[in-house]
């Protein structure tokens, strides 16, 4: 699988990059070339990276060094608790399709809405919204956008089962039609029936990254097989 | 017996007590619409520019909150004055002069409350708007029309600081029976007098406009969280 993914052209990538807030180092010269097809997991523990390392691909975090190469493409993010418009959710998907110089007519926005399952109330508030819908919301934003990269920070965190199910399927249903996903997760499971290729950081850097099935089989570094074991990788 | 002469007098609707009311009325929502559109623009200027000495703006209008009105009453006074800058209007004792005193007192209460309120809104609203690539202007719409029921609360706490202030417009005013006289001025004066049934009138209506604006700030706030969340 690697080798297919090394044939194609990357569309973002990430040179000894390292980033720093006062005096502590974020990510440590982060190598890493991302590559169409299906989802990328970034999984590690806590204040290993994962949120730094999807801030940085979406450009919102300042380097220290190394280098980003980034084609041209569409990107958007969705954060681990986005935050609400003090809107309807028509309107929250309507903004975010003016600020991407997309039409925000009726048909446009109960497309995206149907696409994340939330036909039928597109006139709530979105901030009385549960935590799942606001994070289909969120993703009905993203996608606004119309991205080839989508980064999504522990989309599924705190979600109950059911809500983790319907956020899996989209993220599934949204990778299928051609854009390329990386998420971050603590949850090992859905890194397993998501993810293409894994990517394993630990105190901000990547220790591993290896396509799934052998990340999870044959994990190269011990940090990896103690962190799949359950151990406390710190 | 004071109590019940000024109640006799609002059932009955005594000219004189609604003429009062009325020019006070007029007085206060000039000089709140007036405060508006200075002190909202200036606010959200404030909260979304950077600039050289923003921070000693921003401690001035939080300090300005506090304004004595007297002393607001006084510099109005010395500028519509026939000798100062702006004598050459004849504002001076008009209601117009009121208005205007009572804009200078609560604009820095506006102003700086728009500050605080598009501030933390641009705080929650920073990263996705980043994200988003929103383009400037539509962010500083975004931030006003999200800030739309705390911006109205701003307003309506402007209006009640106004309604109930009295040194200001009395010193500009002049408290001249049937031109400048407002509720809080009527009320000084004839309580120094002893006519207390008419003050007492005046008192009640007062409050009740107050209190009603301020029910009217609550139920924004109510109807906010349960239609806009």
């Amino acid at each position: 699988m690697r080798d297919d993914l090394e044939n194609a052209a990357p569309l973002l990538v990430l040179d000894s990059v390292t980033v720093r807030a006062a005096n502590t180092t974020l990510l440590d010269g982060v190598s890493l070339s991302v590559l169409a097809g299906a989802p990328t997991a970034l999984i590690g523990p806590n204040g290993s990276g994962k949120t730094t390392l999807l801030r940085v691909m979406m450009g919102l975090v300042e380097t220290a060094s190394g280098r980003i190469e980034r084609n041209n493409d569409t990107r958007a993010i969705v954060f681990q608790k986005p935050v609400m418009l003090r809107r309807t959710v028509a309107d929250n998907v309507a903004f975010a399709l003016l600020a991407a110089s997309r039409p925000a007519d009726h048909e446009t926005i109960s497309n995206l809405l149907a696409q994340v399952g939330l036909t039928g109330i597109a006139n709530r508030p979105a901030r009385k919204l549960s935590g799942g819908e606001q994070q289909r919301l969120g993703i009905a934003r993203a996608l606004a956008r119309q991205p080839r990269l989508l980064l999504l920070d522990e989309a599924t965190a705190s979600l109950d089962p059911a809500q983790t199910s319907l956020i899996e399927e989209l993220i599934s249903a949204i990778a299928d039609g051609g854009v390329k996903i990386i998420f971050a997760t603590h949850d090992l499971g859905q890194a397993r029936r998501l993810a293409g290729d894994v990517v394993f950081l630990v105190k901000g850097r990547v220790a591993e990254h290896a396509a799934a099935a052998t990340f999870f089989n044959q994990p190269a570094s011990k940090a990896a097989r103690r962190f799949l074991a359950g151990d406390l990788v710190l | 017996m004071d109590a019940s002469s000024s109640l006799y007098l609002i059932l009955s609707g005594d000219p004189t007590l609604y003429a009062i009311v009325r020019l006070s009325l007029i007085v206060t929502l000039s000089a709140t619409i007036l405060a508006g559109l200075i002190g909202l623009p200036l606010g959200a200027f404030v909260a979304l520019t950077r600039f050289p000495g923003r921070d000693v703006v921003t401690v001035l209008l939080n300090g300005l909150m506090g304004l004595p009105p007297v002393v607001v009453g006084l510099l109005v006074y010395l500028a519509l004055s026939r000798s100062g800058p702006l004598g050459f209007f004849g504002l001076l004792f008009t209601p117009q002069a009121m208005i205007i005193a009572q804009a200078m007192l609560i604009t820095p209460i506006i102003a700086a409350l728009t500050r605080q309120a598009i501030e933390d809104l641009w705080g929650e609203y920073r990263e996705e708007f980043t994200a988003m690539d929103v383009p400037p202007l539509m962010r500083v719409r975004a931030l006003l029309w999200d800030a739309r029921f705390s911006l109205v609360t701003i307003l309506l706490a402007g209006f009640g600081r106004a309604a109930a202030e009295v040194g200001a417009v009395m010193i500009v005013g002049g408290n001249i029976d049937g031109f400048t006289r407002v509720m809080t001025t009527t009320i000084a004066l004839e309580t120094s007098k002893g006519d207390l049934a008419l003050a007492l009138g005046l008192g009640v209506v007062l409050i009740a406009i107050i209190l009603s604006v301020n029910a009217l700030a609550w139920s924004i706030r109510q109807w906010a969280e349960r239609y806009a969340g």
